[in-house]
């Protein structure tokens, strides 16, 4: 028996980060700036996606959405609300998407082409730990906490919040009766993400939603 | 939540590579896993088994080095070690520190292998 030590040093993920650089040259050549949502199950990713895609589409921006969940089609059902184009991946119990999906419903998408759009938002799986891991081209990564979660979210799922570019606090129209502890919230993000833009939102009110949009206006002009 | 797939991910890339290497035998698997990779160590180890089982790598070991965070301190104008993932700050001086140096990382770093050659 002979043994001896190969070194490999590559990324476990490597196909992925592949895949992934691919998408994004693919975004960037086409002029699309492409968002990915990240937040747990129940924050109201969808919600705020859904005035989120209303309010661009007013301003004649042209949008479109992927959504991914693990079963059903009921989020794709929600958005499609808005007016814009939205494709539903199902995982089937993969608790996140990752870009190889994310290509596979970019083809054939009726009558949707990367060059057509303005933004493409991502609705990642509700999940705050696995979706980090999985680079899918965005040129934006968005952590999103609502006030009902607890303050010490960010300390909780560190990884999501510091791969982060932009968070987004929602439903801040009951964070009074939630006993909500808004400094102590943007403390913790801080402290994961020094220096982090910080949205603090409410779909239903539309508060915050100016400052949002303001934000990805400017993140397109920067492209 | 994801680690069996990472697991499987892993025994893909070194089968694929053991093509340069035919009728070995892999004793060992060492990753390079940042604190703030998102993985869970010991359960990686868990679904190594599982993932190892009737390929190749069946019945190696799996060794996995933790690295922690590096985050560069501007006003330090150095690279600092955090102790923890709960604050982004310099240990030094205590300014945040955005710029991450090490930390992320989910790699293979080498394999054992028995290549079979019997020495005369």
């Amino acid at each position: 028996m002979t043994t001896r030590i190969v070194e490999l040093r590559r990324g476990i993920l490597k196909k992925n980060d592949e895949l992934a650089s691919a998408l994004r040259a693919s975004y960037t050549a086409a002029g699309v700036l492409v968002l990915n949502l990240v937040s747990s199950p129940g924050t109201g990713k969808t919600t705020f996606l859904e005035r989120t895609l209303k309010e661009l589409k007013s301003r004649g921006l042209r949008v479109a959405a992927l959504v991914g969940d693990l079963e059903t089609d009921n989020d794709a059902r929600r958005l499609a609300s808005s007016g814009a184009p939205v494709r539903q991946i199902n995982t089937h119990g993969i608790c996140h998407l990752d870009a190889e999906m994310i290509g596979r419903h970019l083809n054939g998408w009726e009558g949707v082409t990367l060059g057509g759009l303005d933004y493409l938002f991502i609705e990642n799986v509700g999940n705050l730990v696995c979706p980090s891991s999985y680079d899918l081209g965005e040129k934006i990564r968005v952590a999103l906490l609502s006030v009902t979660e607890g303050e010490d979210k960010p300390l909780k799922y560190p990884t999501l919040f510091n791969s982060a570019d932009a968070a987004v606090i929602t439903k801040m129209d009951i964070a009074e009766p939630c006993g909500f502890d808004r400094a102590l919230a943007l403390r913790n993000i801080n402290e994961i993400r020094p220096g982090i833009r910080i949205f603090e939102t409410s779909a239903k009110t539309g508060a915050g939603m100016e400052e949002w949009l303001a934000y990805l206006a400017e993140a397109r002009g920067v492209l | 939540m994801h680690e069996l797939s990472i697991v499987t991910s892993v025994v893909e890339s070194v089968t694929e590579s053991l093509k340069a290497y035919p009728g070995a035998r892999v004793l060992e698997v060492r990753l390079r896993v940042g604190a703030l990779a998102s993985v869970v160590v010991e359960s990686l180890e868990f679904c190594w088994g599982i993932a190892a089982e009737g390929t190749p790598l069946d019945g190696s070991r799996l060794v996995v080095n933790v690295l922690p965070v590096v985050v560069h301190c501007e006003p330090c104008g150095e690279d600092a070690e955090l102790e923890g993932v709960q604050s982004f700050r310099c240990p030094r001086c205590g300014e945040p520190c955005s710029d991450m140096r090490q930390g992320r990382e989910l790699e293979i770093d080498s394999i054992e292998i028995d290549d079979g050659e019997v020495k005369a």
